[in-house]
């Protein structure tokens, strides 16, 4: 689904991906997991055009989308819910929705992941005329994933999705992305800092450190090596 | 009471017209955090190509209302045109650069466009033919309101009500509110963010010429400065109702159209400029953000 070869990006002078090398098979739950400023969210917004890619190359489904404009790249199957949710605050749940949906034009199609979406979180349904910036930060939560889901991604890059969360809230949202992956055959690519929980759900991990993949294993290969369980599990 | 009356609605009139130019700024504000110095002269492009259509359609003697129709809509595709290119060609390079960068930017295609246009056509004031007629039915109230200022109010009303609607419920209009409040989300769900904000210029130049349009016809001259003092008084009402809010514009312009037509009835008319900026001043102490504004969105 996606390659990530020796990929250098950043902004300025700073590099924050120093040759970033990794791939994710279709259906796949894949983490990526490392402290604070290792590179875990440049490594999604430079998958998703935002941060520009200074050498090496980026395959999607075998094509390269180095360079590519971000609304080429959501239009090839790529959706990201980013770090912070960046709700779509005057906007209304629904609206909110719609942009979600913005480069779809099969209504028809629209209208069944819209139910899908208020199936997965009801509370989104009762909300859908409020705006998006009086929601809770657990519903901002569920409305940015579920942004995304409008467009019906084949591939779903969650930045830190249990951000701030209750641990009830966590529980339900890691259960969700599971369910989109099982049910959708939806490939993601999760990034977080709450390790343990990524791991859980995830077939298979990479650790990042200063801007480099230094580890990759299986999910629970990675659970029990006390590398990292010292350094990103806290046991 | 009459006079009262009367300054009112000659207020109102002055504050539809800087209303329809101060959406341009608050609206090119709202999605890119610019002053957009150069609005002005779209305003007053729009005004000379309302000239040069309606001048040459009366020589040819065509039906007032069909040159009313196509001066319209020239100034409105001409202008639109200017304000793409501007932006093309002036800011859109200086997307990443510095704040002030863009800003000094601006200020530079407002003085080109001015002198192109000195240069181009002339610096005397032309005399505007008269598109609007006086209706028959407005005659028992003329003394009070005129017919221009009628045709002034209801056009920029139907103009507000569309630019409401677009907004609110097109996919274009939703982008734009997107946009104007995150980009990097407006572009990781797939909005062509440079579209988005070409299309806010051609709005907002549209709503310019259509201003430039009806002020043209209402004091029956124009000269190429005629955007400087405008765009200024525009900007002053965008800032005073809260620079980058649609409803703020609306509001800021209609009450420094009312103070400067108060100022001017009840004081004298060399003061209006006073009383409209000291208003401003004040609206700045005790609001910062303006009226309708968000307070802490950055300095200018």
């Amino acid at each position: 689904m996606l390659a990530m070869n020796d990929v250098q990006a950043g902004y300025g002078n700073v590099l924050a991906l120093q040759g970033v090398s990794l791939t994710i098979q279709p259906g796949e739950i894949v983490a990526l997991i490392g402290a604070n400023g290792a590179g875990k969210s440049s490594t999604l917004m430079a998958i998703s055009g935002i941060v520009p890619c200074r050498s090496g190359q980026i395959l999607l489904k075998g094509k390269s989308i180095n360079g590519l404009a971000p609304d080429r790249i959501v239009a090839m199957g790529v959706s990201q819910v980013p770090e912070g949710r960046r709700i779509f605050a005057d906007l209304s749940v629904q609206e909110n929705l719609d942009m979600g949906a913005f480069l779809r034009k099969d209504r028809a199609g629209i209208r069944q992941d819209l139910d899908y979406v208020f199936a997965l979180f009801p509370i989104l349904a009762k909300r859908r005329h409020q705006y998006g910036g009086t929601l809770s930060g657990g519903e901002q939560q569920m409305l940015s994933m579920s942004r995304a889901l409008m467009a019906r991604p084949q591939l779903l890059l969650l930045d830190e999705p249990s951000m701030g969360l209750a641990p009830l809230m966590i529980r339900q949202i890691f259960r969700i992305i599971k369910e989109i992956n099982r049910e959708h055959k939806t490939t993601i690519f999760l990034v977080e800092q709450n390790a343990h929980q990524a791991l859980r759900i995830a077939d298979r991990g990479y650790v990042i450190e200063n801007g480099r993949i230094i580890l990759t294993d299986r999910a629970e290969k990675l659970l029990a090596n006390p590398d990292v369980q010292k350094a990103y599990l806290g046991i | 009471m009459d006079y009262f009356i009367e300054l009112f609605c000659s207020g109102l009139t002055r504050g539809a017209i800087y209303a329809l130019i101060a959406l341009g700024y608050t609206m090119v504000y709202g999605i890119i955090g610019l002053i957009n110095f150069a609005h002005g002269e779209i305003y007053m492009i729009g005004a000379f190509t309302s000239f040069i259509v309606a001048t040459v359609l009366s020589i040819y003697g065509f039906p007032l209302a069909a040159i009313v129709v196509v001066t319209g809509i020239s100034a409105a595709i001409w202008s639109s045109a200017y304000g793409y290119t501007v932006e093309k060609i002036a800011y859109k390079p200086l997307r990443n650069a510095p704040r002030l960068t863009p800003l000094i930017s601006a200020i530079g295609m407002s003085i080109l466009l001015q002198n192109y246009v000195l240069l181009a056509q002339t610096s005397d004031f032309l005399p505007f033919p008269e598109l609007i007629p006086e209706f028959a039915f407005m005659e028992p109230v003329a003394h009070i309101i005129g017919s221009s200022d009628l045709v002034i109010l209801v056009t920029t009303a139907i103009s507000m009500l569309l630019l409401t609607l677009f907004i609110k419920f097109t996919r274009l209009g939703k982008a734009m509110r997107a946009t104007a409040q995150d980009k990097t989300m407006a572009l990781l769900v797939g909005i062509n963010v440079d579209r988005v904000i070409s299309a806010t210029f051609i709005v907002g130049s549209l709503l310019a010429a259509i201003g430039g349009l009806l002020i043209a016809s209402h004091i029956g001259q124009i000269n190429f400065a005629i955007g400087f003092i405008a765009g200024i008084k525009a900007f002053t009402a965008a800032v005073l109702g809260g620079i980058g809010s649609i409803p703020g514009a609306v509001l800021g312009s209609l009450i420094l159209g009312l103070t400067e037509s108060f100022a001017t009835g009840y004081v004298s008319s060399d003061y209006e400029d006073v009383f409209a900026f000291s208003l401003l001043v004040l609206i700045l102490i005790l609001k910062p953000a303006g009226l309708l504004g968000r307070a802490g969105t950055g300095k200018v």
